[in-house]
């Protein structure tokens, strides 16, 4: 028996035949994947073949929460969006945070499965345990922002809620799942997965109870870590004072802030787009996550010049990046109004902004004529930004639809698939990986595609005073921290705990939350054992060692200026060493020694 | 006499306060079982924590027809005692703010003990949007604050 942490039940949704069911949890699985992430992904395995098409029928999508969501365990708020991924084919687990989580759990469910696909536009409201599937007709076309209000209106005024906006709905393949009308499950494009089910949101709110195994010993290991928290510079101040846009300013000191679609590394006028400039002239207030003392959300608003007036949410770090110090842009006004568009319409901030700057780079280069875009398309252009924006948000030309489909789709059509800042077609994130070597394995080795929190490097190679440029020990620590971020996303605390806790602190959590005994070398074999299930996955979906590599440019074009000029990347001088760590053969799949040691036999 | 301050400007509206209440009175995580409240207004991001503010001429204590709420005057906490209520939920409806409430059964009163002195609540809030002070600090902090707001229109920073 389930002895506390978990809701202990799994609700299916199924569109086509308009049929909901419950199920229980699989107890063996919730000790071996432990939640979230990890048990989504062997739920997922178990339902759909990996070779599906993503925006088919046949594709699934679960919603999945962790042992420790709707308690006090601090920043425990998260929620996953496990499906196949429609960007790249590959296993696409997306994760936000907000209060839709809590909700799901208050509901009595750990997780929803959704399957089928339904005639018309549908939401779905869970109340209590009880399920409804309404016509959401009226909400089509509409904003997140304005279809999470909506939503709260025809169910409940403090209901969580999940919802696309017109990008997800028209199958935009960068799109996300906002949560509650200002999170986002952002990365792999999982908004066209619900799009393509005619599913326009989800809206919960419960009343039920979480309880734990050991209520003593998980007091004291949460408190123990929300002290270690409110000790570190960035859980315990930095977070709340500037977000996480606090690194655009330590990260381009370092040389590493990708600019100019990746032929630079450094911004010199990065300061106008930074956290300090954010928190002085555009923050409001900060805001947390369910359970969480960080409170790194931004809440802000454009109190000067043509964009006067508009209010949001963000940017985060990484959207600042993409859409300004990519794109050659520094005027934070047009930064801010790009990420609320995309947070509006519902595009992955990551992948947009890279995708405009693969078309800078492609218009100055004169592969795009001007005639497709309708406007000059130039580097460091900010009205460009926002129009191209624009574009992207309509997708009523078809330069704009173009855009939509991020940037690898774009430069092969214009023939230059090499101007395309991605890695299984996903465009890597702020850190560039010419000057901070390790991150560069994180990007090629990630399950999901390019990506920097399936293992953040840069917590030991920038921010603990690693040394950044040399390859050494680089392989040992992507897999530590993959495994540990595995294992961590499963529970459903945020990633940003790391900054002050360790595995140590996070099993403690755990074990003391759900009474399956747990020291931190058993929470990182789970981590290990989550990673391989998702790259069994993968090869299943016909993903080769080939995939696993960066883009050219960052092997061959060195660093045009600051710290880190000059410099280039060379992933054969990791990748080999890294297979061989994981237990993996040459060509980086998993042997049957490794599955058996992990529990995994079968499974590949 | 300290008293629990609420500072609504400060409130990220991330409820851990509901959980360690519920977790505290009850052994569960429950928001409905919390004594103190966050209602969210996600749309503004507005949030608004609301709890017992241990009046001095309290309605609920009025409206009480078995004597389960009274005040005691020498720590100035309104007490409850269940085992004479009678459920008949007068003081949900006397009291002004909402405070005192029924659990996620709905069959069950609940309100704030401020933990017999010790507040869970304030353990939690890392924002420091609750605090637990003495009621004149608290009022002095109060016009200070407000003070200083008009001092710097009067300067014009």
């Amino acid at each position: 028996m389930l002895k506390g942490g978990y809701a202990g039940k799994i609700l299916r949704i199924n569109l086509s035949e308009n049929k909901v069911s419950v199920e229980d949890i699989n107890e063996k699985w919730a000790e071996d994947f432990i939640g979230g992430r990890g048990y989504g992904t062997r739920l997922f395995m178990e339902e759909v073949d990996p070779n599906v098409d993503p925006l088919s029928e046949e594709n699934k999508l679960i919603v999945a929460t962790g042992p420790l969501g709707s308690t006090y365990a601090p920043s425990s708020g998260r929620v996953m969006v496990i499906t196949k991924g429609p960007l790249n084919g590959a296993i696409a687990c997306s994760n936000s945070g907000g209060h839709f989580s809590a909700e799901l759990k208050r509901s009595g469910f750990d997780f929803i499965i959704i399957e089928g696909k339904a005639e018309k536009p549908v939401y779905i409201w869970i109340f209590k345990g009880n399920v409804e599937i309404r016509d959401a007709t009226q909400l089509w076309g509409k904003t997140t922002k304005e279809t999470d209000k909506i939503l709260r209106s025809l169910t409940h005024p403090e209901a969580g809620t999940l919802e696309i906006g017109p990008a997800g709905e028209k199958l935009s393949l960068i799109s996300n799942v906002t949560f509650d009308g200002h999170r986002a499950a952002g990365r792999t494009g999982v908004g066209a997965v619900l799009g393509s089910k005619n599913l326009k949101g989800l809206a919960a709110f419960g009343t039920g109870s979480i309880t734990v195994a050991d209520n003593e010993r998980f007091a004291r290991a949460v408190y123990n870590a929300r002290d270690i928290l409110s000790k570190d510079a960035f859980s315990g101040s930095g977070g709340a004072t500037y977000g996480t846009a606090l690194l655009v300013n330590v990260i381009n000191g370092v040389g590493g802030l990708p600019a100019f679609n990746g032929h630079d590394a450094y911004l010199e006028t990065a300061d106008k787009i930074s956290g300090e400039t954010l928190t002085k002239e555009y923050l409001i207030r900060a805001e947390g996550c369910d359970s969480c003392p960080i409170a790194c959300g931004r809440v802000t608003e454009i109190r000067k010049g043509k964009y006067k007036g508009n209010k949001g949410v963000g940017p985060e770090y990484e959207s600042i990046w993409a859409l300004g110090a990519m794109c050659g842009v520094d005027d934070m006004d047009a930064v801010v109004m790009a990420n609320y568009i995309c947070d509006d319409y519902g595009f992955d901030t990551i992948s947009a902004g890279s995708t405009v700057a693969c078309a800078m780079d492609l218009f100055e280069a004169g592969y795009i004529p001007e005639s497709d875009v309708g406007f000059s398309l130039r580097f460091g252009d900010s009205d460009a930004l926002v129009n191209a924006m624009k574009l992207m948000a309509g997708q009523s030309t078809e330069f704009g639809k173009l855009l939509a489909e991020g940037s690898y789709r774009l430069a092969k059509h214009y023939g230059h698939p090499e101007f395309s800042m991605t890695v299984k077609k996903q465009e890597f994130p702020a850190y560039d990986p010419r000057a901070i070597k390790g991150i560069g394995l994180e990007y090629a080795t990630s399950n999901r595609g390019a990506c920097h929190v399936r293992g953040y490097t840069i917590a030991v190679e920038v921010l603990g005073g690693g040394d950044k440029n040399t390859y050494e020990g680089k392989a040992e620590l992507t897999k530590i921290l993959q495994d540990l971020t595995a294992a961590l996303d499963s529970t459903g605390i945020c990633l940003f705990t790391t900054f002050g806790l360790k595995g140590k602190e996070i099993a403690e959590l755990f074990a003391s939350a759900t009474g399956f005994e747990c020291d931190e070398q058993e929470f990182m074999k789970k981590g290990e054992r989550i990673w391989n299930l998702e790259k069994a996955f993968n090869i299943k979906a016909g993903f080769t060692k080939d995939d696993d590599r960066l883009p050219e440019r960052m092997e061959k074009e060195p660093i045009k200026s600051g710290p880190s000029k000059g410099e280039v990347t060379d992933l054969s001088k990791m990748l080999p060493e890294y297979y061989k760590l994981r237990g993996w053969d040459e060509n980086g799949v998993p042997t049957q020694e490794k599955l058996k040691e992990l529990g995994l036999e079968g499974m590949l | 006499m300290k008293v629990l301050s609420i500072d609504i400007s400060k409130c990220t509206g991330c409820r851990a306060c509901e959980y360690a209440c519920s977790f505290k009175h009850t052994g569960a995580f429950n928001r409905w079982d919390s004594r103190i409240s966050i209602s969210q207004f996600l749309e503004d991001f507005v949030f608004i924590p609301t709890v017992c503010t241990q009046c001095e001429e309290a309605y609920c204590v009025n409206v009480c027809p078995t004597g389960a709420l009274s005040k005691n005057y020498e720590t100035g906490v309104v007490e409850f005692d269940p085992n004479k209520c009678i459920v008949c939920k007068q003081c949900t409806m006397a009291c002004p703010w909402g405070s005192i409430k029924l659990n996620h059964t709905g069959r069950e009163i609940i309100k704030c003990d401020l933990c017999g002195g010790d507040p869970e609540c304030v353990k939690v809030c890392h924002a420091g949007a609750l605090e637990f002070t003495e009621v004149e600090d608290m009022v002095m902090d109060k016009r200070f604050r407000s003070a200083t707001r008009l001092k710097e229109s009067v300067m014009g920073v």
